[in-house]
């Protein structure tokens, strides 16, 4: 599926998208960390809890939870939340 | 001050290298060999908040940084050529996973890595790093990949000493000041913010308290390490039996064997108090130490103390202490200094330095009696080291 990148982790995929699989979203990130070593942990911490400023969002709603299923022909937007100055 | 000349002719042959880590960044400042100039290298991770920039003094070459975004989680990233190229860790200081199942607390992670020491030269390749929250860690692979150390992390008492992130200082509880004895690398001392001084002889199996008369907030238990709040350890390199540190209630000395720390800010000029953050000794004189005090009077301004600011000097272990400001503001500089936001070199004679929470970097090429400013205008500064380079 299509991941649209925030600019905050363009530094690991050096582009505005990148491609990543997986059935749920926790099988995708862990796919897009292979691709990209190191990006999942900027956005998922070592409890799996989503970090405070990052929210994924499928087809317009956001997903809050890791196994939540996700459908390959969706696009998964990952956004920076505002995290003041 | 007892110099050999073999150490003095080692220092004239290194150029020193300022590491400033700011909130949106770190620059390095590049000292010819007088001390007189200083060449601008960064902003490196510009937006990135940078909590402790390390050189290497093993090799004189790796960089390690300590980071994080408002959005992203906690990393550290490592250079081999002096900042020229950057790669982040492989794997980051992070908790153990909770256990599945597990009841009550849920498990802690890193929000950022504080603190970076060097290991000693006898373990190349060992560096420890301290968080918020409270966690000590430690890369065997000169900060490639990092994994919890001993049993500190995770211990119950420790963990009831640590307090949660409300218990903490306003930008997240941290375990700091990781000092590696450098004739025994078993031997560790570590600072917690809040938590206490504790000591480990048996490389990190286990640590034990070192609060004995070490003053805490009035009302509150002294002899239980939750309400103790070390803000900067140090020891003297000349002297590995001696330690200072600068509390949330007083400047401390400490010689070993003894156990029991003694209050030597009591000296310090009454209208000025011994509150503070840092704490600096001189490499070659352990009889000579540095202080920044600020105003923890009322609500803790965290200033200097009425818009003056000054570093306030020892040579004679704590007995007295003298002003040091020339060069600085006489006045209306409502600024403080971090408790890694000062440092000195190895030089003779010493350099002194300090980055301010207004982003100012000072710099003393004379033990302390005269500042000029080497750099304004940069980010609220953090950390302030000083590394020396091979020429």
């Amino acid at each position: 599926m299509k991941v649209l990148i925030p600019s905050a982790l363009r530094s690991y995929t050096e582009s505005g998208w990148a491609e990543a699989s997986g059935a749920t979203l926790a099988d995708v990130l862990a796919d897009l960390d292979r691709r990209y070593p190191g990006i999942r942990f900027r956005m998922i911490d070592e409890q799996n809890r989503i970090r405070p400023h990052i929210r994924f969002f499928v087809g317009g709603v956001q997903a809050r939870d890791l196994s939540q299923a996700l459908d390959a022909d969706s696009e998964l937007l990952i956004v920076q939340a505002l995290s003041g100055g | 001050m007892g110099l050999d000349t073999d150490q003095t002719t080692l220092a004239a042959a290194r150029r020193v290298v300022l590491l400033v880590a700011t909130r949106k960044g770190a620059w390095l400042y590049h000292g010819d060999p007088a001390r007189g100039s200083w060449r601008v290298d960064g902003p490196h991770f510009l937006g990135h908040i940078i909590s402790h920039v390390r050189l290497d003094p093993r090799n004189g070459r790796t960089l390690l940084a300590a980071a994080k975004t408002g959005h992203l989680g906690p990393t550290i990233f490592r250079s081999t050529d002096l900042g020229r190229h950057w790669k982040e860790a492989a794997k980051p200081p992070a908790f153990a996973a909770a256990a599945a199942g597990a009841t009550g607390e849920v498990g802690r992670a890193v929000d950022h890595t504080f603190w970076l020491t060097p290991g000693p030269a006898a373990e190349p390749d060992v560096w420890y790093a301290g968080t918020s929250p409270q966690g000590l860690f430690r890369s065997d692979d000169g900060g490639i990949s990092w994994a919890p150390y001993s049993c500190l992390n995770d211990d119950l008492l420790y963990r009831k000493w640590m307090g949660t992130v409300q218990d903490g200082t306003p930008d997240g509880p941290k375990l700091h000041s990781i000092i590696v004895d450098p004739r025994d690398p078993a031997h560790l001392y570590i600072a917690m913010s809040g938590g206490g001084v504790h000591e480990s002889t048996d490389a990190g199996r286990s640590f034990r308290p070192l609060i004995d008369g070490l003053d805490v907030v009035e009302g509150f238990d002294r002899n239980d390490a939750t309400f103790h709040d070390p803000h900067c350890l140090r020891l003297a390199p000349s002297q590995p039996d001696r330690l200072y540190q600068q509390n949330h209630c007083g400047i401390y000395r400490l010689d070993r064997p003894a156990s029991t720390w003694q209050r030597i800010g009591r000296s310090m000029p009454a209208e000025v108090g011994d509150i503070g953050f840092p704490l600096v000794v001189h490499p070659r004189d352990a009889d000579t130490a540095w202080v920044f005090p600020m105003d923890g009077s009322t609500v803790w301004p965290r200033t200097s103390p009425g818009g003056k600011p000054a570093v306030y000097a020892t040579r004679d272990a704590g007995d007295s202490w003298q002003r040091l400001d020339a060069g600085l503001p006489p006045d209306e500089a409502w600024w403080t200094v971090k408790r890694q936001a000062m440092t000195a070199d190895a030089q003779d004679p010493v350099g002194l330095y300090f980055g301010t929470t207004s982003g100012e970097l000072w710099a003393s090429g004379d033990e302390g009696r005269t500042w000029h400013c080497i750099a304004r205008h940069l980010p609220e500064i953090y950390a302030v080291e000083a590394g020396e380079i091979a020429e």
